[in-house]
């Protein structure tokens, strides 16, 4: 057992990164995260963390700071939203290249323009392709246990990636819930020390890092990456079993939520899980089956996990919080590839919700499983949740 | 008690609405209730109408929803009535909490609420015993007359743990005074 604290979605990430206590943390203030980092500065100034805090005037500079320190055998981490990520995406794109498993907080935000502070997903769904490791928490606890699995899950050698650990802005970031902390030695057992045989400044060994490769090699670079990208999976799910001993929780690929002998099944990522759930619970008491599944690992992609999930399913609607235009909504796209393999595959629908912070309640969810339930879909076009007329 | 228990506090940003939401959720979470506070965030600059919730259950809170049928309405600034409808969705056996030295007519007009509306000097109280207005405090006193949501003694312990490394003890104790005497003094 831990302690129960009651704390917000961005103190739970401050939390984790005390008890990893990393050796440097870059970051440029941006809301909805700037409490993460100013939580974490607390503990670097009262001295309850060893790690050096490089101020820096962008987050250009933040992450590419970051990148620096975890080259030369550092374990770096970071935190950003938004238009921060957006101002640090060529460093981002690097990282995974570079085989760097720094651990960043994303607390997710609507990107400009126009400009809005609020949650939604359009940050993170914009850098799903560059070869980030991408994970997803519901509330504050999971961001707390995320944080910690991530940062062994990055650092496996199989592996040797970046994580983002993806918390939606306020809803999650601003809002109070008790979250339970556990032990510091035990975490800190867990959590262990980086290996530092890739470490640029092991002198012993010399080594180049990001140098020019051109079209003779370029490709079988990248080749590699996917094939790190591919472990994943294993030692998500041993890191996790060993986390289970201190915590006592599961950490699967996704999770579902009463969906065994659902008829209408919802997923939705994130916060918006939660409320799915209590659409589920209030459905379930009408005698309606449905249930959901909320996505965790959502790079790299469970397909086969997800088929098998919901091969019996009859429909499903994708809620995604941010869009594609001009194309298929991201969430529904990776969900809809997933099911293509099979004979009998379930109707679908794509919804969106909630762009700029717009709240999504659970009538509204209950109303799509309602829709999804009388068979009324639309599956050439994508449906709009609280869009005003 | 209901499944969960809701309280919506509007006010104006610098008056304590957020913190007076989450010392609420945490003095519910030190009797070991499930608790959620959030604020609802605009652009805040202070003076600007700010709205805050409470959830205390005895489950895992699953929904991050905000509060659209709440059980108690505070309401920190009376003024904010002129422009915001404080009592939505606030059934009639609800309760609305105004901070006001009077029930004045224009105030039972402006709630546009049939249930029992009570007032409590809290800025006057705030003004006496700490010479600054941070209505929060007494109000919190009165919900806890007014509903029992939490005990006195929880609220005193959490003002105690989040403000005598800010405040110091005397202040912490001004605090507790404008607590007792927010609880004291709710009216009709």
């Amino acid at each position: 057992m831990g302690v129960r604290k009651a704390i917000t979605g961005a103190q739970a990430a401050a939390e984790a990164m005390r008890q990893i206590n990393p050796d440097v943390v870059v970051a440029y203030p941006i809301t909805p995260q700037t409490p993460i980092v100013e939580e974490f500065a607390k503990y670097v100034a009262d001295g309850i963390v060893d790690t050096e805090m490089v101020p820096v005037e962008s987050e250009h500079s933040a992450m590419s700071a970051t990148v620096g320190a975890e080259t030369a055998g550092a374990r770096a981490m970071s935190a950003t939203s938004s238009q921060g990520l957006a101002l640090m995406w060529e460093v981002v794109a690097a990282t995974p290249g570079l085989r760097l498993p720094i651990v960043m907080s994303l607390v997710n935000r609507a990107l400009s323009a126009p400009i809005n502070i609020h949650c939604d997903h359009s940050d993170v769904m914009g850098v799903t392709t560059v070869g980030w490791i991408q994970i997803f928490s519901e509330n504050a606890q999971e961001v707390y246990e995320n944080t910690l699995l991530a940062i062994r899950v990055a650092e496996d050698n199989r592996v040797q990636l970046p994580v983002m650990v993806n918390q939606d802005g306020f809803i999650t970031s601003h809002a109070v819930e008790p979250v339970e902390i556990f032990d510091d030695a035990l975490v800190q057992k867990f959590v262990g020390v980086r290996s530092l045989d890739r470490a640029l400044l092991d002198v012993e060994h010399a080594k180049s890092v990001g140098p020019l490769v051109l079209p003779d090699y370029y490709f079988e670079f990248k080749r590699a990456q996917e094939e790190a990208m591919s472990k994943v999976f294993e030692v998500y799910h041993e890191v996790g079993t060993e986390l289970s001993a201190i915590t006592g929780k599961q950490y699967p690929f996704f999770e579902t939520y009463r969906i065994d002998d659902a008829k209408a099944v919802v997923v939705v990522l994130n916060s918006a899980a939660g409320t799915a759930k209590a659409a589920v619970d209030a459905m379930r008491a009408q005698g309606k089956k449905v249930g959901l599944l909320k996505p965790i690992l959502f790079r790299p992609f469970p397909y086969a996990e997800v088929r098998e999930a919901l091969k019996d399913i009859p429909v499903i609607g994708v809620l995604d919080r941010s869009m594609d235009f001009g194309a298929c909504a991201p969430v529904y796209s990776e969900f809809r590839n997933a099911l293509w393999e099979l004979e009998r595959r379930p109707a679908m629908q794509s919804y969106i919700y909630g762009l700029g912070g717009r709240d999504i309640m659970t009538t509204e969810i209950e109303a799509v499983f309602e829709e999804l339930l009388s068979g009324k879909l639309d599956p050439e076009h994508q449906r709009y949740i609280g869009l005003r007329g | 008690m209901k499944e969960v228990y809701e309280v919506r506090m509007h006010g104006r940003a610098g008056q304590g609405a957020k913190s007076g939401s989450q010392l609420l959720a945490e003095a519910a979470f030190k009797e070991g209730k499930y608790i959620q506070s959030f604020p609802e965030y605009g652009s805040e600059r202070r003076g600007a109408p700010t709205v805050s919730y409470t959830k205390i259950a005895e489950k895992v809170l699953k929904s991050h929803e905000p509060i659209v049928t709440p059980d108690v309405v505070m309401v920190l600034d009376f003024g904010i009535m002129r422009s915001i409808l404080v009592a939505a969705g606030l059934p009639d056996t609800g309760i609305l909490i105004v901070n006001t030295k009077v029930c004045s007519t224009e105030i039972k007009k402006l709630a546009q609420f049939n249930g029992t509306l009570y007032g409590v000097d809290a800025t006057g109280i705030s003004l006496e015993l700490l010479g600054m207005d941070t209505p929060n405090v007494p109000m919190l006193g009165a919900l806890v007359k007014l509903t029992g949501i939490v005990k006195m003694e929880s609220l005193e312990y959490v003002l105690r743990e989040h403000f005598l490394p800010k405040i110091g003890e005397e202040k912490v104790q001004k605090n507790i005074s404008m607590l007792r005497r927010g609880y004291e003094e709710v009216f009709k």
